[in-house]
């Protein structure tokens, strides 16, 4: 039996003004991402372990002598980095989506881009940190030094890139009956100037190429970067709402 | 809260207005021009079969689903264009919780309050568990809940901005004897304070204790509405039938 | 039920005959080139091809804009006329590619900017397909696709210029599909007339297979219309 529904309500409920609210509700957003990931570890771990499995196969798969590792480290890397990324996008979108709380979340009175943003600032986080574990346990595995900040910078950018189309079409893949498995097929074939770039950057920095060869890809993954946000600010509302 | 309302909408007294509203999707048509009023306080139970289109009315409603043709307009606010307007002053309980498993029901809670950009949060919060009989369990998490009390926090979620309207789809799904007793009373009480409530429902014998209008969509269109007062002569399960066969 | 308009079957038959005529060009009159040889044919249909599906690939890119603005379903029918017309040029083009590839360069595949592109696009068009036909409301199907035509038609020119800027493996002039731009040839002023006429052809012909498909598109939708009357 209910022991006391009490009817304490008061009627003095204040609210934010707007522009002050979009940035507290990306902050919101990212928030409980963050403190929902850190209890159950499930996306994260998961993330982990296949990056890792990931990069056992390629052992395997090619042979990566001393003399080859150079050449191919970057783009064992990125390839990594992309197959596990699609994981962390595919389950944190599947989070809102199985309780319903993409409604709950469409329901709030703020821009549908707080939601966006805040997607993408926790999925980043995600990658980031997987990316940033996977780097030592690689350099130890091979015996290369991959904590150069060159290398650091064109991680950052490249997942930028990756997560920002990545979170708008698992947005959109989420929503249809092949689920899961359309995201990589959405994805993959629009984030290969990111996996171009960053793998030519990221070469470049580890075989010590000069600095303007390496300039040039990363001035693509900004210009990417930048494009993608926009483009998919903008049309994200078409995404979410009915 | 009553004349707030009547000041903002002007001429209208109505918290709810609906004309003519048709939705259609592709070319299938699920709501074929629906009126629709509701009057401050009132109670409104929403019965119909399945399919007749209840879910896909109180989404509209809840400004989750746009129109085909047709005016919304909640609180003195138009529907698709004023949304955010209407989305402060909207609380609405769906039959999927909208709960974040791995937080905590405060943790629910507060992500909610500061999505609604609410001041005081904590306070607010303590005072909604309270009301749902949470108070309790505030730091367990939510996935350890069952279905009954996961509706309860749903309702405090529902209320936190302390909404002029709250919109209901089905509450009672999948819940037991005690659980629906227990809602019951948290339902009185949200609908005690004022509120307009629009609650959908299958289940007649739930809806014939609360309610102070029974409204019923039949094939997309509200073939009857009575006041609890004109049911008293008939039963409502005779009222509900006679809708559906007319 | 609507029969094809006058225009339509004239431009049906107008497009076979200078389907022909450009044949005619390209195999007989053009003459042969001196390095590569008869091969070196494939190239005004391989150029005309490609343009198409180039004309295709933009305008379903525009399209998609234009639905997202003005919501109207026709767009979106036009946005799948455009792509469907686009992806088998695409593939026509790669595999006339490949075929000029295998004599010239003794190779099946040159992973040059443009054809790696195509086959690039190919995916994002197949991509497309796949996600709308996993939607069933008709509103939400061109509302993503919407979404997608555009990501993808801003992501593949970028596509093209990081190939061209980073992959120095195989530099362009090896890879071009296009030698005359490179200088792998110049063309005679007979090949000139092949090869503009072969655009034009290949214009004409996309115009005429996408109206088709539009009015093919129009006709399902009122396949729709008719169905739902007859159970409701």
């Amino acid at each position: 039996m209910v022991n006391k529904v009490t009817e304490i309500e008061s009627m003095s409920v204040e609210r934010i003004r707007p522009a002050g609210n979009f940035i507290k509700a990306v902050a919101a957003v990212v928030w409980k991402d963050l403190r929902a990931e850190f209890r159950s570890r499930e996306l994260f771990s998961a993330m982990l372990v296949f990056s890792l499995l990931i990069i056992l196969i390629f052992n395997f798969a090619l042979e990566l002598d001393i003399k080859t590792r150079q050449s191919v480290t970057a783009g064992v890397l990125w390839a990594t980095f992309a197959f596990a990324g699609t994981l962390g996008l595919n389950r944190s979108m599947a989070i809102e989506k199985d309780r319903g709380c993409l409604d709950g979340l469409l329901l709030a009175p703020v821009d549908r881009s707080a939601i966006y943003f805040g997607k993408v600032i926790s999925n980043l986080a995600f990658m980031l940190i997987v990316e940033i574990i996977v780097l030592p346990i690689y350099s130890v595995l091979y015996t290369v030094n991959l904590f150069q900040p060159g290398l650091l910078l064109v991680i950052l950018l490249g997942s930028i890139g990756y997560v920002s189309v990545g979170t708008l079409l698992a947005a959109m893949s989420v929503q249809t009956r092949t689920r899961d498995i359309l995201l990589p097929i959405l994805l993959f074939p629009v984030v290969i100037p990111v996996l171009l770039a960053a793998v030519k950057a990221s070469s470049g920095f580890l075989t010590g190429a000069e600095l303007a060869d390496i300039l040039l890809p990363i001035n693509l993954l900004i210009a990417y970067d930048i494009i993608f946000i926009a483009v998919a600010f903008m049309v994200f509302d078409a995404v979410v709402e009915e | 809260m009553l004349c707030i309302s009547i000041l903002r909408s002007g001429r209208k007294r109505t918290m709810i207005t609906v004309k003519k509203l048709v939705k259609r999707f592709g070319l299938k048509p699920v709501l074929r021009g629906i009126d629709f009023e509701v009057q401050p306080g009132e109670f409104v139970a929403l019965l119909g079969p399945n399919g007749a289109g209840k879910t896909t009315f109180l989404r509209i409603l809840a400004s989750l689903s746009r129109p085909t043709l047709g005016e919304v307009n909640i609180a003195g606010y138009q529907l698709p264009n004023q949304a955010a307007q209407v989305r402060a002053r909207l609380g609405v309980v769906s039959h999927l919780p909208l709960l974040y498993g791995d937080l905590t029901a405060e943790e629910n809670l507060r992500f909610y309050g500061r999505m609604y950009g609410l001041t005081d949060l904590e306070r607010r919060i303590t005072e909604v568990l309270e009301m749902v009989g949470l108070e309790a369990r505030r730091r367990d998490l939510v996935r350890t809940f069952s279905r009954g009390m996961q509706q309860r926090l749903a309702i405090g979620r529902a209320v936190l901005h302390d909404p002029d309207v709250v919109l209901f789809d089905e509450p009672y799904t999948g819940l037991d004897q005690d659980a629906s007793s227990m809602l019951d009373e948290v339902l009185k009480t949200v609908a005690a304070k004022g509120r307009t409530v629009v609650m959908t429902s299958h289940d007649l014998a739930r809806a014939e204790d609360l309610a102070t209008r029974f409204d019923i969509l039949s094939r997309g269109v509200i073939s009857a509405s009575a006041s609890r007062k004109e049911l008293k002569k008939t039963n409502l399960l005779a009222f509900y039938k006679q809708a559906l066969a007319g | 039920m609507e029969s094809k308009p006058l225009a339509l079957k004239i431009l049906d038959i107008v497009s076979i005959i200078i389907l022909g005529i450009s044949t005619y060009l390209a195999l007989v009159f053009a003459p042969t080139e001196l390095v590569m040889g008869d091969v070196q044919r494939v190239f005004y249909f391989h150029i005309g091809t490609a343009w198409t599906a180039l004309l295709g690939f933009i305008l379903a890119a525009v399209f998609s804009v234009v639905y997202l603005i003005t919501k109207d379903l026709k767009w979106d029918r036009l946005q799948v006329a455009a792509i469907e017309v686009s992806l088998v040029f695409f593939l026509i083009t790669i595999a006339l590619g490949s075929i000029w590839a295998r004599p010239a360069w003794n190779t099946w595949w040159t992973w040059d900017p443009r054809l790696t592109t195509a086959a690039v696009t190919e995916l994002i068009y197949i991509a497309y397909f796949m996600l709308r036909q996993g939607i069933d409301e008709p509103e939400k199907r061109a509302r993503f696709g919407a979404v997608y035509a555009l990501v993808g038609g801003l992501s593949a020119p970028i596509t093209f210029f990081a190939i061209r800027l980073f992959r120095t493996i195989h530099p362009v002039v090896i890879g071009g599909t296009n030698p005359a731009a490179d200088g792998g040839f110049s063309m005679t002023a007979d090949m000139r007339v092949a090869f503009f006429f072969a655009l034009f052809t290949f214009t004409v012909i996309f115009i005429d297979l996408f109206w088709n498909r539009i009015r093919l598109g129009d006709l399902q939708e009122k396949v729709e219309q008719l169905k739902l009357k007859v159970t409701l």
